[in-house]
This record gives structure tokens, sequence and C-alpha cells, in this order.
């Protein structure tokens, strides 16, 4: 009945051993200073257990030095603690350029992937080791999270917006996928596998996939059949904005400020049209609330992308040198 | 023939229901408040139950949802937020500042009536099919999703913190105004202190929630588009108010329990506080702090990077004025006359439980550790640790330490004794797994769950089980005790403090004259004024 129960979860991932520095750190910090209350006041409690009926305890009333003691070294590591902590976050926080790109949406309750090259998935996701992927992810209806324990990997999908997770698969295997986020009636089946594959592998079974349809060539067609051609054209009369090399571009609005037009910005200016307005033209666009599925809009993103992005903006220039 | 006390001025059922008593009021929140602790635990019984076994097959999914639903809304909001303040703090407060009664005797009863119409309401929901959303209510399932009695619950809760608001007020407005002749500031028990600065969060807080929840019914009835994408609303913006009081909320139920400790560890080592002042002022800091911190829970829901830090930050500073608490407690048994009577036995455990506890929070704190643990068992063995393995052994202290002065009875404490170790290990066994099983990986709200988590659950459902008893013993021998209980005497535990140095049970009026105080509560040593530290 009970053969297999871990006490501790697999290292699979780039990330796994930089949580778990933490986690030890902190676990040695708490038996620490678990021990030490505990004993003392074992110690106390049988030391000066009371030895008749009338006796009283010792006149202390406190000790200034004492105090600033244990405010202050606790304050120390606890502060070491927070440091170490934001600089894991940070790590895991921002995906290197380059990932492999997936598309992930949650619905009640299952999870949908589409690579790049077309290839779908349902509650499985297959990924190659030793190359950083990124996922971006929408909720088709609740909150939902994206949890893979053995890469220590988590991140909320919300309804209306994009959230994105990155990890290094380090060793070929099948790990566990939870949805975090309680999320309805079969919220504990909102579960899958995370296949992580050796890279020649990993083309190998991209190539036995049966769909050939690029999310962005989807995307394309989706394009025509709303007709969005009809406005967004390439030509200077056209009433809405171009599309060629807007991906990741600073865009103008109406009314002053700036808006980078990422997989966010794109997703609202479909369902929500008239909350940005590009500068220059007129709030007349309709919106697509209800009339794209979430991955459709995906694909819409995909096929903006495909028509070309900008640069990212370059870094600051160094300063001209001093010396 | 008896002397006249609170318990026999007056007969009858509405001597009871109209009483403007605060020792009576307590008494009303006790038995009610007890209620819905019994039924919070049996929710949490059916949960247990259903986790021995990795399949979902004792009951249905949507029951179980409703179970863990149940059992975070009846104790969150109706046993632990009101049971040491509504209970303990309503009888003592009047009596360890040498006043009559609140400041405010009819509001008093009232609030305790507002409960009981939150109660109702929630009861209600619980009875016609339940409410399956989770005791956090998140949207947009809760306003657009959830096909359960949402707006009831809702409203239960909404209610019911008016009556948090009504106490908090009343407890400000009686330690400014009430206090003795001569109780200064710096001379109250440190229990009002504690119960000072929870009241502060009561006032501030509550009405955020209570705003939080009616939009949250407003949404589902009217489609207002307040935190539904699809109407235009934001989920996260749900989340940030929800815990803008409900992080407090956690200072609500642990402070009031750290004031019980302070007040058995000097009465059982016979010593007064050590550092009086950095523990008064360290339940301030947290009472102030703590509203800075809501957004640790929000680490992995595509908050800002930069707010997180400096909400991780805040976080770990909030530890500190606990660590310190803890140290000062530890310090003041060193050189005392320690008895390990069952109260401070609850302390002791207390001190333990809360300790890895508040260690564990700081795992949470942690963001780069937040991203694995955030919504697994982890979380939820780290806030029972605090609030069953804090505040409820706090209130058990507390009830066991008060008793023979709310009753004029002697419970017996060979059970009693037996009791509180029943309630640790049983603590221990219950909680410790899942710690383990967090970070496993195992998410919490899952009504199955694979195979491997199965030998840890299994301990937790054991664990449970003897929890349970050590439960339902206290409600037998208390009961039992003020039938058939010795007589107490004034000071049985040879304490110090007001509320020993008038009979038990007290007088309606508290005191036959009013005391006039000439220095800080639990001086055992012979004269000498108290000086500040």
């Amino acid at each position: 009945m009970f053969t297999n129960f871990p006490f501790f979860p697999e290292q699979a991932s780039a990330q796994a051993a930089q949580v778990d520095g933490i986690y030890f750190f902190m676990l040695a910090g708490t038996a620490f200073f678990s021990l030490l209350i505990a004993s003392l006041v074992a110690i106390s409690a049988i030391k000066y257990r009371r030895r008749h009926k009338d006796e009283i305890g010792a006149d202390i009333h406190g000790s200034l030095a004492l105090e600033l003691l244990w405010t202050v070294i606790p304050f120390f590591i606890s502060m070491v603690m927070f440091a170490w902590g934001a600089k894991v976050f940070f790590d895991i926080y921002r995906p290197p350029a380059g990932a492999m790109e997936v598309y992930v949406v949650g619905k009640q309750w299952m999870w949908k992937a589409q690579h790049m090259d077309g290839m779908r998935e349902i509650n499985e996701l297959h990924v190659p080791v030793g190359r950083p992927v990124k996922l971006t992810m929408g909720s088709e209806d609740v909150l939902h999270s994206f949890y893979i324990p053995s890469f220590r990997v988590k991140a909320d999908v919300i309804p209306g917006r994009y959230n994105v997770l990155w990890f290094t698969a380090t060793k070929p295997g099948k790990y566990h996928l939870f949805c975090a986020e309680y999320c309805g009636t079969k919220h504990s089946g909102m579960i899958g596998w995370i296949y992580a594959m050796e890279p020649s592998e990993f083309q190998a079974w991209l190539g036995g996939g049966n769909t050939n349809v690029t999310p962005a060539a989807a995307g394309e067609k989706l394009f025509q059949d709303f007709v969005c051609s009809s406005c967004h054209r390439d030509d200077a009369q056209a009433r809405g904005p171009q599309l060629k090399g807007l991906f990741g571009k600073n865009v103008e609005l109406q009314g002053g400020g700036t808006a980078v037009a990422d997989e966010s910005y794109i997703r609202e200016s479909i369902v929500q049209p008239q909350a940005k307005i590009v500068n220059g033209f007129l709030p007349i666009m309709p919106t697509f609330q209800g009339l794209v599925t979430e991955e459709q809009l995906l694909q819409l993103i995909a096929y903006v992308r495909s028509l070309g992005e900008a640069v990212p903006p370059a870094a600051t220039p160094q300063a001209p040198g001093k010396d | 023939m008896e002397t006249l006390n609170y318990l026999n001025s007056e007969h009858g059922l509405a001597s009871w229901l109209l009483t403007k008593d605060h020792k009576r009021i307590a008494l009303l929140y006790l038995a009610s408040i007890t209620f819905f602790f019994f039924l919070g635990g049996l929710f949490a019984f059916m949960i247990r139950v259903e986790l021995l076994t990795p399949a979902g097959d004792v009951m249905t999914a949507d029951t179980y949802n409703k179970m863990f639903t149940m059992h975070g809304v009846v104790m969150v909001f109706f046993f632990l937020i009101p049971s040491i303040p509504a209970v303990l703090g309503n009888f003592l407060i009047p009596i360890m500042i040498g006043a009559k009664d609140l400041a405010f005797p009819r509001i008093n009863l009232l609030s305790w009536y507002i409960y009981v119409l939150g109660g109702l309401f929630t009861l209600t929901a619980a009875l016609s099919g339940g409410v399956d959303t989770g005791w956090t209510f998140y949207t947009p399932y809760s306003t657009a999703a959830a096909n359960s009695h949402v707006i009831t619950a809702a409203l239960g809760v909404f209610i019911t913190g008016f009556s948090s608001i009504l106490t908090g007020l009343n407890f400000i407005v009686t330690v400014h105004r009430m206090r003795a002749p001569g109780l200064t500031w710096f001379r109250l028990p440190l229990f009002v202190w504690a119960h000072y600065a929870t009241s502060l969060i009561m006032i501030l807080g509550t009405p955020v929630i209570a705003i939080t929840v009616l939009l949250v019914a407003a949404e589902r009835m009217l489609h207002l588009g307040i935190f539904d994408p699809a109407l235009g609303g934001d989920p996260v913006l749900f989340q940030h108010l929800f815990w803008f009081y409900s992080h407090p909320a956690v200072y609500i139920m642990i402070l009031p329990a750290m004031g019980v400790i302070s007040e058995i560890v000097q009465a059982f080592s016979r010593k007064n506080i050590f550092g009086y002042s950095f523990i008064a002022f360290s339940s301030l800091a947290i009472a102030i702090i703590g509203f800075l911190v809501w957004g640790h829970h929000i680490f992995v829901a595509g908050q800002s990077v930069y707010a997180g830090m400096i909400f991780s930050f805040l976080s770990f500073v909030v530890a500190i004025p606990s660590a310190i608490k803890v140290f000062n407690w530890t310090a003041t048994i060193y050189k005392g006359s320690v008895r390990l009577d069952s109260p401070m036995l609850y302390a002791f455990g207390f001190l333990g439980l809360f300790t890895i506890g508040g260690l564990t929070g700081l795992f949470l704190a942690s963001m780069g550790l937040d991203i694995h643990v955030h919504d697994t068992y982890f979380v939820v063995a780290h806030f029972h640790y605090i609030m069953v393995g804090g505040a409820i052994m706090g209130y058990l202290g507390g009830l066991h330490y008060w008793w023979p002065k709310i009753t004029g009875r002697l419970y017996p404490e060979g059970w009693a004794k037996f009791a509180a170790l029943m309630v640790f290990v049983g603590f221990n066994l219950t909680f410790f797994p899942q710690f383990v099983a967090g970070y496993l990986g195992m998410p919490r709200r899952y009504h199955a769950y694979p195979d491997e988590f199965q030998v840890l659950n299994v301990a937790s459902t054991l664990g449970a089980s003897v929890l349970s008893v050590g439960y339902v013993l206290p409600m037998i021998y208390f009961v039992w005790s003020i039938f058939r209980g010795q007589k107490s005497t004034a000071d049985p535990w040879g304490a110090r403090g007001l509320e020993w140095e008038t009979p038990s049970p007290p007088p309606t009026e508290n005191f036959f004259v009013t005391p006039i105080v000439t220095h800080g509560t639990h001086q055992y040593a012979p004269s000498k004024e108290v000086g500040i530290v």
C-alpha cells in the first residue's frame, strides 16, 4: 500500500536548487531558535520549580542590553533571509531572452498548451531539458495556478491578463503538474504531467504531431475570418493602426502616455478596444469580448508577432568613460 | 446562604438575554462561540476523513469543497476572531482595570446579538446547501462561477464584522476612560495592552472586509463589474482588499492570545514580566506594521516585483516584535517560582508552537521560497500552527486560568493536564506532516491527491482524532465542575492582579470598593514600585 512515499521533492530544474538553498537555511534557523526557546523554557521550568507553597520568583524587571540583543540579531538574520529570497525571486521572475515559448490556457478543469510550431497538448506539457522554457498563460474563466513542484515554480493564471512562468528543466523525467489556486468542483482533477526530454527526443516528439498549423498561421486565418484586415491595413488611410513591426514597440496613446505593445496590450486592444486608443485614431473598433476564446487570442497575438517585432529597446548606452 | 455574585443575583432567561453585565455577556459569547467551535471542528473532521485515502471516495468533490469552506468561514469569523476578546476580554478587562463594567454596556449586548445574527446567516448558508468558494471568497469564482450560497455567507461575514467593530470600540473607550485611580497606562496588565492593540485593528480593518464582501455580493447580484474581468473588473483587486483586512485579522486572533500568555507566564512563575514596555509596545508595533504586509499573499499573482519586495521586507520586520515577546516570556520564567499547572502547560505549548508557526511564516515571507510553497499544505500547516497552536492554545490556557474566577469552581487538575497533553501531541501529529506534504508539493484544497502523499495524510488524520479528544475533555470537566467542582477562593493560584482581589465569582459590580492601584500587576516581590524597563 505505502510503497512510494518520498519526504523531499525531486530537484529537476535549474531553479530547484536555488529555492532549496533558502529552504535549508531557513529550516536551520527555525530548528535553532525553536530548540533554543524550548530548552531554555524546559531548563528554567525544572531548575526553578516551586519548592514550597509561598515561594516567589526573583525581582527582575528587564535588561535593555538583552532587549537590544534579541531585537538586533533576529533583525539581521531576517534581513539575510529577505535579501536571499528577493534575489532568487528576481532570478525566477525574469525570463531569459531566447527561451522556447509555449502558450498555456487554463480553464475549468484542464490545461491546454500550444507550442509555437503548432503542436497542442492537454494536461501534458513536453519540454526539452537544458533549454529555458517560457510559458505565457491566460485563463478562460476563473483563477488557476500553474505549479510544478519538482521545478519549484508556480504562477497564478489570471483571467483578463497574461502571467509568465519560466524554467529550465535539468533532468529528464515525468513530473506532476498541479493547479494550485482553488477553481471549483474539480480543482483537484486539474492536474497533469510535465515530460522533460532530451533535446533530440523532444524534436522527434514535436515532429510526430498530427497538426502543423502554427499559432501564427491560425491567427492569420482568424484575422481574415473576423475581417480585421479591413481596418488594420498597411496603407496610410487605414482606419486602424498598422500591425507590421508593432509587437514590442512603444505606442503613443491618445491623451498622452505610452504603452508597450506586448501580449497583454494586444489582448486588451482586442477585447476592450476602448481602453487604450492609439494617438491619431478614432475609438471605432468594436469589442471582441466573448467572440474569441483565450486560445484564439493567443493565436492572434502570435500572428501580430509574426508580422515583425520591434527590436527591444536597447540598453541605456554606456556613459562616456571618464578615465 | 451563598454570597451574592453576578451568577446568582438574578435568575431566569430574560436576566441573561437582556443583561448589561459584561460578565454575563461574556458567558453568552462563551456558549455561542463554543457551539461554532465544535461546528467548525466537525467540518474539519470531515475533511480529515476524506483525506485518509488518495481517491475522493467519502464525499463528492462539491461536498468536500463546501466542507473546507465552511470550516474556514466558521473558524475564522465565528470562533477565532471573537474568541478571546469577546469571552475573556469582555469578562476581564473591566475587572482588570478596576471598573464596574465596559464603557457601553448596551452596545456590548448589541454586539452579541449582531454576532448571533451573522451566525444565523452563516448557518442558513450551511444548512441550505453550503458555500464552496473557500473562506477567502476569491473572485471571479465567487462572483461569477460558484453555484452555492455565496451571498448568504458573505452577508453573515458582513454582519458579524459589526460585532467586532463594536467590541473594539467598547474596549478602547473603556481602557481610556475607566481605569481605577492610580492605574496608569504602564501599570496595566499586559492582557489589557494586547486587547487595546487588537481593538485598534478591529475598528480600522473590519470595515474594509465588510465593504469587500458586500462588493462580492453586489457583483454577484447586480453584475456590477468590480472584480470579474468579463465585466471589466480586476480579480487581483479583490485579493488586495481581502488581505488588507485578513492579514491583520491574523493579529486579531493572535494578539489576545499573547496577552493571555503574558498573564499566565507571570502568574505561574510568581514573577513580574521581563521587559514590560517591550511586550506592551510590541503589541502596538504588530498592530501597525501588520496593516502593511498584505501583499505577501500575492507574490505569484503577477504583482509588481518591487511592490513584492516592500511587502516581503515588511513581513520580515513584523516578525521582530513577535520574537521580542517570545524572548521576554522565556526570560520571565528564568529564576521564577515555576509551577506546571494546566494553564502553564498551555502557555508552554503556545511558546513552542507559536515559535514554529512564526518562523515558518518567514518561509512564506521570503519571495523566492514562497513561489514553491504558496497555496500548498505548507501554508496550511503554518497558519494552523499560529491559529490552533497559538490562538487556541492561548484561549484554552486562559479559560483554565480564569475558570475559577468565572465560575467560582475548580476543575479536576489531573484531567486538565491530560487534556493539555492530548492537545499538544494531537496538534503536532496533525499539522507537522502537513509541512512535509506542502514542501513535497501537495496543493491545498484538494479533494483527491496522488498516492505518494498518503502516509502523511494518514498521520494527519490520526493526529486530528487525538486532538479532538483533547478538545472534548475540557467541555466535559468544565461542565462537571460547575455542578460538582470544589469551590474556589478569590485567588486559587496565588497570582496577583485586580481580578484576583475580588471574590470568585465576582459580584455584579465587580468590586465592593473601587480599588486604588499603587503598583503594576503581578507584583510578587514585596514593596518597591515597578520601574519601567
